[in-house]
């Protein structure tokens, strides 16, 4: 194989996208929308290229390679350079962004052709792929970056496109704010996030006088203990935010607002993965400070957990899945809170498939929903009609066979069936976890089971039974645009296990050139037979429950709310997280900025500024007496000047 | 010879007096008298002084100021004359319509 070297050519990954956005952002309403959705999708599929071509140019060299693009400012000792780092940890989130990236272009261009039509502003459509390219490109700076400030701007480059996407019906959703609201939340509770990682930020450069990896992650076990736990810490802090865990997930669900390529893309695949990228990363300042891993795998097990069972009692088919996220999430922090950073990365990529296919899969559903309920109702158009709710779906499968079809393949990879890529990543955690950690492994188990559980009940709300509203028994199939994306997904569910399948293990190598610590575990039969057990019993269970014709009509009880009503009413209620945050935190900090804002800010400042021009009126009134008009008056003024300076001049 | 601290004193005594002069009367004529009044102290001093340092320049200089102060007392003239034909009254306290 004779390539000439790609890797003069990687800030293109970057500026590809970038010059994509800018056309459609200037050009877009000329071109149409083919013109400006397949441009975007052109945009990201050369990036795609690109990444594929360096990743096999890397493999036959795997030595990290750092390209510096320009220095970007040099204070005193102090340099930070837009510098990319190509090895292969990188390049396999480059491959998973850009990969998984364009087909969701691919998708979005037939989806938001339904979508802005449904909400009535065609003139919108080149806006959602100028976000969409500014998304793929900030992503891919985060994770090629050298230096943390270059991942930071990265970071915050991906948090601006969530908040810009999520808003992007802004004068839509409850009370005709609600969408505009979702997006200020996921800005807000990332931000605090971001303030974590910026101490950590500020931290390390008060240790090692500079942010680039190199230097860091070199004198790593030279810093002190105290420091190190502190930066990892604050950075555990900054994924929270960034990869929904406890405390800071409260923004994913309200995020399900976007329109839900969005929601595959960021919200599942790509921009949430970035706190799991940089734990990985960081992998020198985990060592070196364990205290940090056992907190954050904790962490990462409970989310898993605690997400888990809302998604159980939620009929909305996108919360299902925004919780799934979470809880999947919470795998994959706590497998690299562990140490385990091999599984947690294979976890990632398996992720960003099946759950993209489920997103995606959703939106196709939710689209058939509308197109059903268009076709029953002609003559005007309901507002109470939500194509989201679960509970009026059913019997899908006879009317959306293709969806249908890889919905369950993702559903089974999810629960972790053999031989999907799901089992093969779910179970190196799992095995991890029970070798190091079994109280771990205990949660996560029970997590798994949920896991499977909650999908299984999903698929037959959705997809089986009878329908139980007329938009579902009038729902169509999706055109080709949507449905070739989707079976591109599920081959690679497919066949994703193949990454790392135990035995020839290819990510584990590909891996071991970046990585100093490799922590990985041999196959064990017994845990993977105890995960599928696990994960047919859930199913099991879930069938059972779901697809007798307990629920016949949309208003029946769910039967987890015959069973466990009150555990049902606090799973569905979100165990009122929200309520307890708006009451600890949010009532609070209003009630503060009203008192700083109207005695503060209206009282003090405004006073001391009026007062100011008070006083200056007083004054003039006072002099203003002066100039009364007799000249006699004036001329006595002057000769009390006059005697003044002689008297000044004579005695000084 | 009268010393000159003499001259220096009179010439105060009437300086002061021109100026509360100025101050202190309201009729326009009078102003202009007390006006003259302290031009002229002021050439008694340089008299004084022209004749204590034996210096030609006093008296001269009193020469351009007499020339000066006639010319003054003209054009301020002119001026009452104007006001009174608006006034109707050279009492100066009636000119303070630019009071404020």
């Amino acid at each position: 194989m004779e390539f000439s070297s790609p890797f003069p050519l990687i800030p293109w990954a970057v500026f590809i996208p970038l010059i994509g956005l800018g056309i459609n952002l200037f050009f877009g309403r000329y071109l149409g929308e083919k013109g400006s959705g397949w441009l975007a999708t052109l945009a990201a599929g050369l990036s795609f290229a690109l990444s594929v071509w360096i990743a096999i140019a890397l493999a036959a060299n795997p030595v990290p390679l750092v390209a510096t693009l320009a220095p970007w400012f040099s204070i005193g000792t102090f340099t930070v350079q837009w510098a990319f780092r190509i090895d292969t940890l990188s390049v396999l989130m480059m491959l998973v962004v850009t990969g998984v990236g364009t087909l969701i272009h691919v998708y979005s261009i037939g989806y938001m052709h339904d979508d802005v039509r449904h909400n009535g502003d065609p003139s919108r459509y080149p806006r959602f792929f100028v976000y969409l390219n500014l998304f793929i490109a900030a992503m891919l700076v985060l994770v090629t970056a050298n230096n943390y400030l270059m991942l930071f701007v990265g970071w915050e480059g991906v948090g601006l496109c969530s908040y810009l996407l999520i808003g992007f019906w802004y004068e839509k959703g409850a009370e005709g704010l609600g969408n505009a609201r979702a997006a200020k939340k996921a800005f807000l509770v990332n931000r605090i996030g971001d303030f974590g990682l910026l101490i950590a930020l500020f931290l390390l450069f008060g240790a090692f006088g500079s942010l680039d990896f190199d230097t860091i992650f070199g004198h790593a076990s030279q810093a002190s203990q105290a420091l190190v736990l502190a930066v990892t810490l604050f950075m555990l802090l900054a994924v929270t935010g960034k990869s929904a865990q406890l405390p800071l997930y409260v923004w994913l669900p309200d995020a399900m607002a976007g329109p839900t390529p969005v929601s595959a893309l960021i919200h599942a695949a790509t921009m949430v993965t970035a706190g799991v990228y940089l734990i990985a990363r960081s992998q020198a300042l985990f060592v070196a400070a364990p205290v940090a891993g056992q907190v954050t795998a904790w962490l990462g097990a409970l989310t898993a957990l605690f997400a888990a069972t809302i998604a159980l009692a939620q009929s909305d088919i996108k919360k299902v899945l925004a919780y799934s996220t979470i809880s999947q999430l919470g795998f994959m922090v706590a497998a690299v809170g562990m140490g385990a950073v091999v599984a947690g990365m294979f976890h990632l990529a398996t992720h960003a498939f099946f759950k993209a296919l489920l997103f995606l899969g959703a939106g196709s559903v939710i689209l058939g929903m509308e197109r059903g309920h268009e076709a029953g109702h002609t003559e005007g158009h309901e507002d109470d009609f939500d194509p989201q709710d679960m509970r009026t779906m059913g019997g899908l499968f006879r009317r959306m066979p293709v969806t249908a079809g890889v919905y369950c393949v993702a559903a089974l990879s999810l629960a972790g069936i053999v031989p999907l890529a799901g089992f093969f990543s779910k179970d190196e955690i799992l095995a991890f976890a029970q070798q190091g950690n079994f109280a771990i492994f205990i949660v996560l188990a029970i997590a798994a089971f949920l896991t499977a559980f909650y999908i299984t009940r999903q698929v037959a709300m959705v997809f089986f039974g009878v329908p139980r509203s007329e938009a579902a028994s009038a729902a169509t199939e999706s055109n080709s645009l949507i449905l070739v994306p989707l079976v591109i997904l599920a081959a690679l569910t497919l066949l994703g296990g193949e990454i790392n399948l135990p035995g020839s293990v290819p990510l584990e190598h590909w891996l071991s050139h970046t990585l100093t610590q490799m922590n990985t575990v041999e196959f064990s039969l017994s845990v993977a037979a105890i995960s599928t057990l696990i994960a047919l019993v859930g199913i099991g269970a879930a069938w059972l429950m779901y697809s007798r014709k307990s629920l016949a009509t949309a208003q029946a009880r769910d039967p987890l709310d015959v069973n466990l009503h009150w555990l049902f009413l606090g799973m569905q209620h979100k165990w009122w997280v929200d309520e307890i945050y708006g009451f600890l935190v949010v009532k609070p900090y209003t009630w503060m900025s009203g008192a700083l804002a109207s005695y503060f800010d209206q009282g003090l400042i405004d006073g001391i500024v009026n007062g100011v021009g008070k006083i200056n009126l007083w004054l003039a009134s006072v002099w203003r007496k002066l100039q009364n008009g007799y000249v006699r008056s004036y001329a006595l003024i002057f000769l009390t000047g006059v005697a003044a300076i002689i008297l000044y001049v004579v005695f000084k | 010879m009268v010393p000159v601290t003499y001259y220096l004193a009179l010439s105060a005594v009437l300086f002061v007096i021109g100026a509360l002069g100025v101050v202190l009367r309201r009729n326009a004529i009078v102003i202009f008298m007390s006006l003259e009044l302290m031009f002229n102290a002021a050439n008694l001093l340089f008299i004084a002084f022209a004749a204590y340092y034996q210096n030609i320049s006093g008296q001269i200089i009193v020469f351009f100021v007499m020339a000066v102060s006639a010319t003054e007392v003209a054009v301020g003239l002119a001026l009452l004359v104007a006001i009174f034909r608006a006034k109707q009254s050279i009492d100066v306290d009636q000119v303070s319509s630019l009071k404020g």
